[in-house]
């Protein structure tokens, strides 16, 4: 019998039984579902933290003193000196990292609280340094404008959320803004930038004291964009970049002050943090090793980004076990339902027999029926699995508004998702179907006939 | 102790020649649909061998055995056997599914079979609302639609009043002669097997008590 006809029948035979067909789609659409909320919640959360975490900074590697205890690394560092015996994070040092093979450029993480005047207005925000080298970073995609002309250009570029408060927009979900529409109005502008500048010697020129000067910059707005390429670093994170050499030039009181900051002098600046970046993603994990020899922290997205796959891989596998089992369940209750089909139909697969239908029509007709049911079950599982999405990001999202934050995705169904839940409950429907068919097409075509 | 085996039929020999009208007659347990259920193909001797078309369906697969019923045999039987959730027309068509004809000639073909047993006008019927002289002739027509050499019929007027189950006699009868169709009539009804058959083979127990030719028959055509 040719396909379409085993299909045919089959449809016909679901129609005939249509409440008990209906029930045991509805269970393997139950069974879809649960599998596809399930896991698209868990690609949703992936998702949702791997957006968190930018995928800018993978062959970066951030570099703290052993001295700052408010450093990245949790864990005790096992390789290296003692916290109280480990350098400062000084010029010395920073060469020292320059030097480790692999590390394209070492250059200081400076970063303070700035006070900026655009069109008479005023605005604070975190402003850091940006070497020209991060031109090509992943995270200037998509960035209207330009990049620093020259390393010690009087230039900006702004994070489009900071550009859209400077336009004087309040928006809380960055994906409500279009780049180009806050960018427009802004690139070419002008805005004054206030900072402290630590001078160093002031009366006794020894190391131990310095003045604060006020000083103002004016800076020309170059670029605008779209992603966060300071996403990483919490409460200190900028939205305003100017050249790091610019940066480095202006001496600058810093964000991330500690004692040994005392220690410091115009010439001879100790850092909180080295930003080291690495030729390639792949060599993170050798330089972090060599810097950790030097005596100081390090981190790396590579490190959050690994253990945060890994969790979220054995989270997946568990959705995806309990998603399963609804399923299970479902399948059961499809063999349940051809298994009654056999007995009902005994006397019609007996006609059928009798008038020539071999064992491989008969099986294969209820093969259709199973599939039928699955590619049913599978279609309606998924509007069903995707409307709990819908219906599970809603209710977290009134949540989240109602606690004060932005608005996230936290579920995603990609399409690979939709495809793979049709095709697995297509797959689990017809192992279900295996044994009621194989013993349909086994039935004695006598015995069947005699069947009342 | 245990189950005792009952041998259905045992030591049949017998030969049917081709367009012959044959009816198996015997008491209900004698063996005539087991025999007949040989011939189709349905159920395999446990020894022996039946040969059809020079054939031994004993020899043969459940595969090659169904395209043997599909393309060889048409059986009727007493309680009709259509499907009831399909229309007429679908039931006639059934077989032909099986031996995958195209779509797009299957209709005709089914009726025209219909028009032969003289039912075209109710093509879109299901099997409940036809009488069972129209259902047995659905049931003809099916049997038919494959154009088989060979016609099995059990029991055919088993279920029918007398004027119908002569109707439906009569169509097999003309089947037989204007197609050349081997008829294989089982029936307990000694009349109507003298009526139609050309031979008539008793059974009882399982085995053949008499074959012989049916004189009544013989007359009747040399009559016209």
């Amino acid at each position: 019998m040719k396909l379409y006809d085993s299909v045919e029948l089959a449809a016909r035979n679901l129609r005939e039984s249509l409440l008990r067909n209906s029930l045991t789609t509805l269970g393997i659409s139950v069974g879809v579902a649960s599998l596809v909320a399930m896991l698209s919640l868990g690609i949703g959360l992936q998702r949702l933290f791997s957006r968190k975490l930018q995928r800018s900074l993978f062959d970066t590697v951030v570099v703290s003193s052993r001295r700052d205890l408010r450093s990245f690394t949790r864990e005790q560092d096992t390789e290296g000196p003692a916290a109280a015996e480990s350098p400062d994070l000084d010029e010395n040092a920073r060469a020292k990292i320059a030097a480790v093979p692999g590390v394209l450029e070492a250059y200081p993480d400076l970063r303070f609280i700035a006070e900026l005047r655009f069109e008479d207005k005023p605005h604070l925000t975190m402003i850091a340094g940006l070497p020209l080298l991060d031109k090509n970073s992943d995270a200037f995609q998509g960035m209207q404008g330009t990049f620093f002309s020259t390393e010690n250009a009087h230039e900006v570029i702004l994070q489009k959320m900071f550009a859209a408060e400077l336009l004087g927009k309040h928006v809380r979900n960055p994906d409500e803004i279009k780049v180009a529409e806050v960018a427009q109005p802004l690139l070419s502008k002008q805005m004054v930038l206030r900072y402290a500048e630590r001078e160093a010697g002031g009366a006794a020129a020894d190391s131990a004291s310095y003045s604060v000067i006020s000083r103002e910059l004016i800076l020309t707005i170059v670029g605008v964009t779209d992603l966060d390429p300071d996403s990483t670093r919490g409460n200190f994170r900028a939205r305003l970049f100017i050249p790091q050499k610019l940066m480095e030039g202006m001496h600058a009181m810093q964000a991330y002050e500690t004692p040994d900051s005392t220690h410091a002098t115009s010439k001879e600046a100790i850092y909180s943090f080295v930003v080291a970046r690495v030729n390639g993603a792949g060599k993170v994990e050798s330089v972090e090793q060599a810097i950790k020899k030097l005596g100081f922290n390090t981190f790396s997205i590579l490190d959050a980004s690994h253990s945060l796959q890994r969790a979220f891989r054995i989270v997946d596998i568990f959705l995806g076990i309990f998603g399963s089992l609804a399923l299970t369940v479902a399948s059961i209750g499809i063999i349940n339902t051809l298994v009654m089909a056999i007995l009902e139909r005994r006397r019609e697969i007996g006609i059928m027999k009798a008038v020539g239908a071999s064992d491989a029509d008969v099986r294969g007709l209820f093969f259709a029926e199973a599939g039928a049911m699955g590619v049913l079950g599978g279609v309606l599982g998924v509007i069903i699995g995707w409307l709990i999405g819908r219906a599970i990001n809603f209710g977290t999202n009134i949540y989240l508004v109602r606690q004060g934050f932005s608005r996230e995705d936290i579920w995603a169904v990609p399409f690979w998702l939709i495809a793979a839940a049709l095709a697995f409950s297509f797959i689990v429907s017809l192992i279900s179907g295996l044994y009621p068919a194989s013993r349909a097409a086994k039935l004695d075509p006598v015995q069947a006939l005699r069947y009342e | 102790m245990g189950r005792s085996t009952i041998r259905a039929v045992d030591g049949v020999s017998l030969k049917i020649g081709s367009g012959e009208f044959v009816a198996l007659l015997g008491a209900s347990g004698s063996g005539k649909s087991s025999l007949l259920n040989l011939i189709a193909g349905l159920d395999s001797p446990t020894s022996g061998s039946v040969v059809v078309a020079d054939r031994d369906l004993a020899a043969l697969s459940r595969e090659e055995l169904a395209v043997y019923r599909r393309h060889t045999v048409g059986m009727v039987f007493q309680s009709f056997n259509l499907i009831p959730s399909m229309t007429v027309l679908e039931n006639v068509e059934l077989p032909l599914r099986f031996a995958e004809v195209e779509r797009s000639r299957r209709g005709a073909m089914a009726a025209k079979a219909l028009e032969q047993v003289g039912l075209s006008g109710r093509l879109r019927h299901r099997p409940i609302e036809l009488s069972g002289g129209e259902q047995q002739r659905v049931a003809l027509a099916r049997a038919l639609i494959n154009q088989p050499n060979l016609l099995l019929a059990d029991e055919p007027t088993g279920n029918l009043d007398s004027r119908t189950g002569t109707e439906v006699m009569e169509l097999i009868r003309r089947l037989n002669e204007s197609l050349k169709m081997t008829v294989v009539l089982v029936t307990h009804e000694r009349d109507l097997a003298e009526k139609y058959a050309e031979r008539l083979i008793s059974l009882a127990d399982g085995k053949i008590v008499a074959d012989q030719p049916n004189p009544a028959r013989a007359m009747a055509r040399g009559e016209s």
